[in-house]
C-alpha cells in the first residue's frame, strides 16, 4: 500500500494555502517553518474552526482554525466587505477557504492514492471548545502567518479501514 | 439583449463572489439567479430562462455532474453554456464534465480575471 509522508502533507497544505491567499484573498502569507509537526490533537480553542472530510481508499480530515478577528479579515478579503463580528458571511467565508485548501490537497493526493471524495464543510464558532476526530492519532500541523495573525491547518490522512478490509485476500470471493 | 445567469454553488460566499464578478464583467447583464445545488437549480429553471450557467461540481443533494447530465438531456436547456467553477481538480472529473457538454472549466481558487476571460469566450 502507498504511504503518505508528513512532508508530502506539509507541502500539499502549504501550496494549496498559498494559492488561496494569493489568488482569492490577496493577503500576505508565510508558512511558519518552526511549526510544521505532528501533534496528537488540535488543542482546545476559542475562535472559528472549519472541518472538511476526505473519503475514499484513504480517509482524512482538514481542520482549519483561526481567531474571530482573523476570520473577519478573511471574510472581508474574500467578499470585499468589512465585518466587525462573526456572522453568517464570515462563517461561510471560512468554510469556503477551508473547502478550497482541503480540496486542493485532495487533488494533490489523488494522483498517488486514486479518486477521493470531498465532504461538505462544517464550521464552528465558540469559546473554549475541543474537536475530536475518531480514530485519528497523527495530525500534521501547518501554521500560516498573515501579518500579525495566524491560522492553523491540521491535516490527517490514513488508509480507509473499509477499503483496506475489502481488499484483504480473505475478504474476496473465490 | 441582456444576459440572465444562474449561479449554482452550495457556498453562499462563492455565489456572492461570482455575482460580483458578473457585475464587473463587460457583459450586458440581466437577472442573476442563485441555487445551492443541482436540484434547486433545476427547480429555478422551470420558471426562469437563462443564457449562461456557472456551476460547482461537489454539492450536496445533486452534484454538478448529475445536474449537467440532466440539462444536456433536456432539449430546452441543452444549448445553454455551462461553465464549471469548482474545487474538483481530478482530471477524470474534469474530462467527464467536458465530455458531458460543459462549455469550460475554472478551478478554485480563481481570480476575477480568469472568470471574466472565460465569460468573454462564451457570450
Amino acid at each position: 500500500m502507498e504511504k503518505v509522508t508528513q512532508q508530502e502533507i506539509e507541502q500539499a497544505v502549504s501550496k494549496a494555502s498559498r494559492e488561496v491567499f494569493e489568488t482569492m484573498l490577496n493577503l500576505p502569507l508565510e508558512v511558519d517553518p518552526s511549526v510544521m509537526r505532528t501533534t496528537i490533537e488540535p488543542q482546545s480553542f476559542h475562535g472559528v474552526v472549519a472541518l472538511v472530510g476526505v473519503a475514499g481508499s484513504w480517509t482524512g480530515t482538514g481542520h482549519i482554525s483561526c481567531s474571530p478577528e482573523f476570520a473577519q479579515r478573511l471574510a472581508g478579503a474574500l467578499l470585499m466587505a468589512e465585518y466587525d463580528s462573526v456572522n453568517d458571511d464570515v462563517l461561510d467565508a471560512v468554510a469556503e477557504v477551508a473547502n478550497i485548501i482541503v480540496g486542493n490537497v485532495k487533488t494533490f493526493f489523488e494522483e498517488k492514492l486514486g479518486p477521493l471524495g470531498l465532504m461538505v464543510p462544517t464550521v464552528i464558532y465558540g469559546r473554549n471548545y475541543q474537536t475530536r476526530s475518531s480514530g485519528v492519532k497523527d495530525w500534521v500541523l501547518v501554521r500560516l502567518r498573515s501579518g500579525e495573525e495566524t491560522m492553523d491547518v491540521h491535516f490527517c490522512l490514513i488508509p480507509s479501514r473499509v477499503h483496506h478490509m475489502a481488499h484483504r485476500p480473505e475478504c474476496t470471493r473465490a | 439583449m441582456a444576459l440572465d445567469v444562474l449561479i449554482v454553488d452550495d457556498s453562499a460566499a462563492i455565489r456572492k463572489i461570482l455575482h460580483r464578478v458578473l457585475v464587473q464583467a463587460d457583459v450586458m447583464l440581466g437577472k442573476v439567479h442563485e441555487a445551492g445545488d443541482g436540484s434547486e437549480a433545476l427547480e429555478k429553471l422551470k420558471t426562469e430562462k437563462v443564457g449562461l450557467i456557472l456551476s460547482d461540481i461537489n454539492m450536496p443533494n445533486m452534484d454538478g455532474i448529475e445536474f449537467l447530465t440532466r440539462l444536456k438531456a433536456d432539449d430546452a436547456f441543452k444549448n445553454v453554456p455551462i461553465l464549471m467553477v469548482t474545487t474538483e481538480g481530478s482530471q477524470a472529473k474534469v474530462m467527464q464534465a467536458l465530455e458531458l457538454g460543459a462549455a469550460g472549466y475554472v478551478k478554485k481558487p480563481f481570480t476575477a480575471d480568469q472568470i471574466k476571460e472565460k465569460l468573454m469566450g462564451l457570450v
